[in-house]
């Protein structure tokens, strides 16, 4: 494995080596000293063209925790913001002799086209692309599946996941539903119509429209941020109808079976698709997420630059 | 492993030799310790976890108290990371009262160039602060390339580096044994 651009590339083996890996990982944030030396004098660029805290600062500390060296390169207030190019930008990382860019982008394929134009020799990781994908949010939330559901023994098979909320712009949702697939789990998703992409009955995946008939069948629930950017585009009639429709509130999260865990890839809006009741349950699981992830994302970083360089093509 | 064809193989400890050497190993840790307090025994995986409890139980045997025994990988620590594809991680285990204090034995199967044992001790300064750390090996083949000498061993054998030691174990292999097959020509 050279480059992480899709959950959907990756096949069960490497999937479950890349889970393996990061509960080995996770082992290291009991320590005292939260330091491996694995990736000494490795360079790892966060290139972010969209804004986002969290994932950037779990992939630095992730980064950091095995030692690379970190270079946070956001696009505003950049060259980018000047009208630099992806290649030219590209182009200025490899001479500065990155040895991987974990990109963000608000193109759908930016992070593809990164990894095979030639522009650099370096892995690129795939840190939410468009409405695409997000590879290590789906592989943070099987990790979180495995360690809470099924005793943690790790099995995902037949394990059932709803997901709800804004399909259609979520790459968290296509990504969770390629890996977990390959995982052997079940997903539902969940939305209005109109939040659904066109072809969604190819997604390998069951599909509803009312979130009380999925609730009580399922082991993890997922709810997906309604994104405020995307309200003025009509998608549905008004906020308070859709947390009516489709927000986890107490009421509902009590449909749910006693050993379902409720999952949100953040950040969260209290009073929209969760009620502050169900964020702060013992059924949440958001702040254990976030440790994970930073646990996944060591192992993806090891696995894809810890070894000796793969020859390119 | 499965290179080696069977009539290159020499059989230099049989299972009743490894169990010796073990139950040995483990009266001398605990001569040398004056007693099982304050010992943490930690094994090197794969084959050196499998020693490590075996040592302990008998240090448990001898002495009527139980002694925490874990494992520490050291893949992250490894010098020659770089030379190959990127390794699977074993587990570690730190039993639960930590290794501070502690007298810590490390214990691998094959002692050889020593860079293991190397990458062992920056994991331990990681893991904690022992008040000492010793090493306790099955076998040691020589061919140091680092100045590191174990504490206990099991059996000193001296081979050419061009031999390859295989060490068995029933709990991974099904049959206890240590055996050298000729790697010139193989």
């Amino acid at each position: 494995m050279r480059h992480l651009l899709s959950a959907g590339e990756l096949d069960r083996d490497a999937a479950l080596l890349i889970l393996d890996t990061a509960a080995e990982m996770s082992a290291l944030s009991d320590r005292s000293v939260k330091k491996l030396p694995t990736l000494r004098g490795r360079t790892v660029v966060n290139l972010f063209f969209e804004d986002s805290t969290r994932t950037r600062i779990s992939f630095e500390l992730a980064a950091k925790r095995l030692s690379a060296d970190v270079i946070n390169f956001a696009a505003k207030g950049s060259s980018v913001s000047k009208g630099e190019s992806l290649k030219d930008t590209a182009l200025t990382l490899e001479a500065m002799g990155a040895d991987a860019v974990v990109i963000r982008h608000w193109d759908s394929g930016a992070p593809y086209r990164l990894a095979h134009a030639n522009w650099i020799g370096g892995s690129v990781i795939n840190a939410g692309d468009g409405t695409h994908e997000h590879p290590t949010q789906a592989l943070l939330d099987a990790y979180t599946m495995r360690k809470h559901l099924r005793d943690g023994q790790g099995a995902l098979e037949g394990v059932r996941v709803g997901i709800v909320g804004d399909v259609l712009h979520s790459r968290v949702a296509r990504s969770n539903v390629l890996l977990l697939q390959t995982l052997g789990a079940e997903v539902t998703l969940v939305a209005p119509p109109t939040l659904l992409p066109i072809g969604i009955e190819q997604w390998p995946c069951e599909v509803s429209y009312h979130i009380d008939e999925v609730l009580p069948k399922v082991d993890a629930i997922m709810m997906l941020r309604v994104q405020s950017e995307r309200m003025k585009d009509a998608y549905f009639p008004t906020a308070r109808e859709y947390s009516r429709l489709y927000g986890l509130g107490g009421d509902r999260m009590r449909l749910l079976p006693e050993h379902a865990i409720v999952m949100h890839p953040g950040p969260m809006n209290r009073g929209m698709e969760i009620s502050a009741e169900v964020a702060d349950s013992a059924q949440a699981v958001m702040v254990e997420q976030v440790a994970n992830g930073v646990s996944v994302r060591m192992a993806v970083l090891y696995l894809l630059l810890g070894g000796a360089k793969e020859l390119s093509q | 492993m499965d290179s080696a064809r069977a009539h290159d193989l020499r059989t230099v400890l049989s299972g009743d030799d490894i169990a010796r050497a073990s139950r040995r190993i483990a009266h001398e840790i605990v001569e040398k310790a004056k007693g099982a307090s304050d010992l943490v025994i930690l094994g090197i995986p794969t084959r050196g976890v499998y020693l490590a409890q075996r040592i302990a139980a008998a240090i448990s045997e001898i002495e009527g108290v139980e002694v925490p025994v874990g494992a520490l990988d050291i893949t992250l620590y490894r010098d020659d990371l770089r030379l190959q594809p990127p390794r699977a991680l074993e587990p570690t285990s730190i039993p639960s009262g930590g290794i501070d204090g502690k007298t810590v034995v490390l214990v691998d199967d094959v002692l050889y160039s020593g860079r293991t044992i190397r990458a062992a001790l920056d994991a331990l300064n990681d893991v904690g602060r022992p008040a000492a750390v010793r090493l306790a090996v099955l076998v040691d083949r020589g061919h140091r390339e680092l100045p590191i000498r174990p504490d206990y061993v099991g059996k000193n054998i001296p081979t050419s580096s061009s031999e390859q030691v295989f060490v068995r174990l029933s709990e991974l292999d099904g049959t206890d044994s240590v055996e050298i097959a000729d790697g010139v020509g193989a």
